[in-house]
């Protein structure tokens, strides 16, 4: 589904990307971590476009992400994206957010939109806020209005960028919860996160990286069992010591 | 001074002041605040673009016209715009376009690049966070902008542009070195015409007064109302 290969990206003279190769298979949940700065982000963020890349190649669902005859809008919106800070828009109620792409992008109804908005909310268990403004809400229930609203796209895969890390820690399971099901469900995952409990439970595969390189790229048990490298090994006991 | 105040002259001269003159002064200070901040807004978008011709464009056009006097913009118009409607026409003659046409082309372009610079800091005051939001849901340039940065922009913005379009209520009145009607051009016609340069002149300042007054507190109350609902 997708694929990364060999991708190395700068910022000026300074590489934050290294020859990175890896991929997520269809209904495959990968987790990527490692410590800040190790360019987890910018990876995930060169999947569906948003930062360009020098080198290397990217396709997703056997389309080229680099490719500069790619139309790049057409390809996000079968890509869904929940960042860090939700990124609602914080002028639109939250069903307005769920209507909005799905009218202007996709073309759908008013009411097929509305109809499918409400099925998502529902299914985040946020029906009552639909008319609420992002900012009445809370950050958890904010992350979770951010997942349905991506949801409503139908997206062949979900790419996931810290979406527990502005959160209050007793938000962070009512997420987690709404990521779990999802992956059950058999959506395909790239999931940038710290929740090592969330990658244990529902990862098959974990990307550790580290200064712009992917140092480890295992099976679940492996990663947690026996990581090979010493910097992923300093990484989990630093991780899951408290 | 006071002592022969005639009253009288302000209350007969009402209709004409108000009918004719601050309707003309309103309907230009209306027309040229949504002109101004359309093409202001264009502006904002050249000079934001991260396309060096266009960018390059824009700024030189805010450039330009923030370091020229209002009143030579006014003058130049009225005597310029006839000869470059000529000019694109191709007609035989300069085509005349009348004061108003003549001052709310002036205007419009002038405060363009007023208006322009404060949707520029209302755009840059959006995060990129929003931008990457709309642009993950496959939103395009066009969508990204016209549903998502330009109603925040424009609304953290309202009450700098009503401030702006204040100062633009005042600034009309120079449209009188045209001899044009407005509210200060009326009332600087009956001072000559009866000889009551002191009553009109004070009663125009009167009114600018209250009325720009009252505006800039309905623009705080407004600035305190939406800072609370934030």
């Amino acid at each position: 589904m997708i694929t990364i290969d060999q991708v190395s990206k700068w910022y000026g003279s300074a590489q934050v990307l290294k020859r990175c190769t890896t991929g997520v298979a269809k209904g495959e949940v990968v987790v990527v971590c490692g410590p800040s700065g190790s360019g987890k982000s910018t990876l995930i963020k060169c999947v569906n476009g948003l930062e360009p890349f020098q080198e290397g190649a990217i396709t997703v669902d056997g389309i080229a992400v680099g490719d500069r005859k790619t139309n790049l809008s057409k390809l996000r919106a079968r890509i869904g994206m929940v960042f860090q800070h939700f990124e609602l828009f914080p002028h639109l109620t939250v069903m307005r957010n769920l209507e909005l792409a799905q009218i202007k992008v996709l073309g759908r109804s008013a009411g097929e939109s509305a109809e499918r908005g409400m099925r998502l909310l529902d299914r985040v268990g946020l029906r009552e806020h639909a008319q609420k403004y992002p900012g009445q809400l809370s950050g958890g229930q904010q992350q979770r209005v951010a997942i349905a609203r991506a949801l409503a796209m139908d997206p062949i895969a979900m790419l996931f960028d810290e979406p527990t890390s502005a959160l209050d820690p007793e938000m962070i399971n009512e997420v987690l919860d709404v990521m779990v099901a999802l992956a059950q469900d058999g959506m395909t995952m790239m999931v940038v996160t710290h929740e090592m409990g969330f990658a244990r439970r529902v990862a098959q595969r974990v990307v550790f990286m580290d200064r712009g390189e992917i140092v480890e790229d295992a099976p679940t048990a492996d990663f947690f069992g026996r990581p090979h490298s010493e910097r992923a090994q300093t990484f989990l006991s630093k991780i899951l010591q408290h | 001074m006071f002592a022969d105040f005639d009253y009288d002259v302000i209350i007969r001269s009402l209709p004409y002041l108000f009918y004719d003159g601050m309707t003309f002064t309103l309907m230009l200070t209306a027309l040229a605040t949504i002109g101004g901040i359309f093409f202001g807004t264009l502006l904002a978008l050249m000079r934001l673009s991260g396309i060096a011709p266009l960018a390059l464009v824009a700024a030189g056009y805010v450039n330009l016209m923030r370091s020229v006097p209002l009143v030579l913009m006014i003058f130049w118009f009225y005597f310029l715009v006839p000869y470059i409607g000529q000019w694109i026409t191709g007609a035989a003659r300069p085509i005349q376009v009348g004061a108003f046409v003549s001052s709310l082309v002036t205007f419009t372009l002038f405060e363009a690049a007023y208006f322009g610079e404060i949707m520029r800091a209302g755009i840059q005051s959006i995060s990129r966070g929003q931008v990457a939001a709309a642009q993950a849901l496959g939103m395009t340039y066009p969508q990204t902008m016209g549903y998502i940065v330009l109603p925040q922009a424009f609304r953290n913005m309202v009450p700098v542009l009503l401030t702006q379009t204040i100062i633009l209520f005042q600034d009309t009145s120079l449209v009188y070195v045209l001899s044009i009607t407005d509210f200060l051009g009326a009332a600087s016609k009956v001072a000559q015409r009866d000889g009551r340069l002191v009553e009109m002149y004070l009663f125009a300042a009167a009114v600018y007064f209250v009325i720009s007054f009252a505006a800039s507190q309905g623009v705080r109350w407004l600035q305190a109302r939406t800072a609370i609902a934030r």
